[in-house]
């Protein structure tokens, strides 16, 4: 078999274009349905991990699948607001300690999530540079997003304007990166996480005041030299917050009133659990409660379906192409016949030619198959990522 | 030696063939045939070397009746005993020279490719003058040099017998009495038969026998 394999080895290489088509084609055919398991399954074990470590989600009544994905995995697809009381109502049954979750607002293309510091604890977030935000305005950066942005402990970045062409509505928070989370392979690396608090000051639900710049006295203004604000000079195009401003910040209104997106109840036991969950099985209710892994199961299920069809399609593709590549091979004997006639001639066997194409055939499976594992090698440290663009896109 | 008795034979399926009552060609002989387009030259050579199976008749190649022999028992001594140089035995265009000239021991697992045969194959590219060609295509070849790298493969086996049919047909005249001189030679050294079929006349004085296919007697 050596002198077999050296031979189609030197045809394979003579006739390298030919050779590399077919290489490209084959392994094409088995790299995508392969590749597309690898996805499914990467996002399979991405989603369930998260929803099995998320036991109860809290938030307004309507698609739980929005709900999940939006609170779990940080969804584009927005979630109607409900209640910072929710949390406290939660927290007053002494069945579940309630995490607070606002995601309304992307950074610079960033899901900027409001949390408190026990989200940090719930999902064993911890800082790989700096630390945690400790004062209104500072942010802590997911691994992912840190890598995204170019930005590290010290830098800045201006959250976007909610309201943009709202003159009386407020300006971007200028955040202070205070660190860096470590890699976590979980939703939570693409997130910017600041304090709930920040993300209402965001909102324009809280705010400082700073002293714009006093112009010289206006003897014949009606109200006063020193009621004479120059507007113009003073306006900011973002706010900031500063060791300076951080004591004016205050916020107006109830607390129990201000959004947020969804509530993560951690009930002490499965009883705890049972009973909150009753509670919520009101149907004129403005909240609901779901669990997690139920609404990803059910995600998945359909996200199967479809892959299962894509299945279908692509058995359909490889089966056409398979026999487009027997097309070429048999076209490529008939135009071999005088070679194997003489190599016939020269005293091989029938069988023995046969033999010959079968290291061919052989060699080509071989490099198909290494530029095929090459391939999903090559995708496998993307798989996660294009997973969660493809469920949450 | 090679005796023939009362050979015939027909494609099937054609009305093409070719019938010899008895031939004798003794060992080292160097023997042309001639004849007539379709007289069967190269069918002779093809039984002969056990190609083609007799309707009729024996052929005997040393004493071995080739025409009894199975296929592969046929095939085995083929390989093993006889060389070729047809003009349809073309080398591999995706082979090097040197590759070509050792095919033969790649693809028959009766024959093994040792360094003996290696270097044998660099001495006999060496007497042809294709010494220094031995790492090329035969694209990179003038129709003369394949046509000696054809010669080598067939004398790579030592073979008892050496084949050739219209080995000289496509080269040029210098081409072909060199190739014709070597193939003489090389026989003569190792005391095998030469059957060579040609259409060459000028060539014919360089054999010591020549066999007309329409009178197979030895003029």
């Amino acid at each position: 078999m050596r002198h077999d394999f050296y031979l189609a080895w030197r045809y394979l290489r003579h006739h390298r274009t030919r050779t590399l088509i077919l290489v490209l084609c084959l392994s094409l055919i088995a790299a995508l349905p392969l590749g597309l398991h690898r996805v499914l399954d990467a996002g399979e074990y991405w989603m369930t991990r998260r929803a099995e470590a998320t036991p109860l989600l809290v938030g307004a009544r309507g698609s739980s699948v929005d709900l999940t994905l939006g609170a779990l995995y940080f969804s584009e697809a927005g979630m109607p607001a409900i209640r910072m009381q929710e949390a406290d109502r939660i927290a007053a049954t002494g069945w579940a300690d309630p995490l607070p979750i606002y995601a309304r607002y992307r950074v610079q293309g960033q899901p900027l999530i409001g949390v408190t510091l026990d989200y940090f604890d719930f999902r064993r977030l911890a800082p790989a540079q700096g630390g945690l935000p400790a004062i209104l305005g500072d942010c802590v950066l997911g691994a992912d997003a840190a890598e995204r942005l170019g930005l590290g402990p010290g830098d800045t970045l201006a959250s976007s304007s909610g309201n943009a062409f709202d003159l009386a509505g407020t300006y971007p928070l200028k955040l202070h990166v205070t660190g860096v989370l470590a890699k976590a392979h979980s939703p939570d690396d693409h997130a910017v996480f600041v304090d709930l608090q920040t993300a209402w000051v965001i909102d324009g639900l809280g705010h400082g005041h700073s002293e714009t710049q006093i112009p010289a006295a206006q003897a014949d203004s009606p109200f006063g030299a020193a009621a004479v604000r120059r507007a113009d000079a003073g306006l900011l195009s973002y706010t900031e917050i500063t060791p300076e401003n951080l004591g004016s910040f205050h916020f107006h209104g109830d607390p129990a009133t201000y959004p947020i997106s969804a509530v993560i109840a951690l009930p002490h036991d499965a009883r705890a659990a049972t009973l909150l969950r009753g509670r919520y099985l009101d149907d004129k209710s403005e909240t609901e409660i779901v669990r997690p892994l139920d609404v990803t199961h059910g995600l998945l299920q359909n996200i199967f379906r479809v892959g299962a069809l894509f299945d279908g399609i692509l058995l359909l593709v490889g089966a056409i192409a398979f026999l487009l590549v027997a097309l070429v091979f048999a076209l490529s004997l008939r135009l071999r016949q005088r070679e194997i006639e003489t190599i016939y001639l020269l005293g091989c066997a029938r069988l023995a030619v046969m033999r010959l194409l079968f290291a061919e055939i052989l060699l080509i499976a071989l490099f198909a198959g290494a530029v095929c594992a090459a391939v999903l090698a090559a995708a496998a440290p993307y798989a996660s990522d294009l997973a969660r663009h493809f469920i949450l896109s | 030696m090679i005796e023939i008795e009362t050979l015939s034979f027909r494609y099937p399926g054609s009305g093409f063939g070719i019938a010899l009552p008895a031939l004798r060609i003794e060992r080292g002989a160097r023997v042309a045939i001639i004849g007539p387009s379709g007289a069967g030259k190269t069918t002779l050579l093809k039984l002969i070397a056990g190609i083609l199976a007799p309707d009729a008749g024996t052929i005997r190649v040393d004493g071995v009746a080739v025409s009894a022999l199975d296929d592969g028992a046929r095939r085995n001594f083929r390989i093993s005993r006889i060389g070729f140089v047809f003009q349809e035995l073309e080398l591999l265009d995706y082979l090097s020279v040197f590759d070509n000239i050792v095919h033969p021991y790649r693809i028959n697992r009766v024959l093994k490719l040792d360094q003996g045969v290696r270097d044998k194959a660099r001495e006999l590219a060496e007497q042809t003058g294709l010494g220094d060609k031995l790492a090329a295509l035969p694209r990179e070849l003038s129709q003369g040099e394949r046509q000696r790298a054809a010669v080598c493969r067939a004398l790579l086996t030592e073979p008892g017998l050496v084949l050739a049919d219209e080995a000289t047909g496509n080269l040029d005249p210098a081409n072909k009495l060199r190739t014709i001189e070597l193939l003489i030679r090389a026989a003569g050294r190792r005391q095998a038969t030469l059957l060579a079929v040609t259409h060459d006349h000028e060539l014919l004085p360089l054999f010591d026998r020549v066999i007309d296919i329409r009178q197979p007697r030895a003029q």
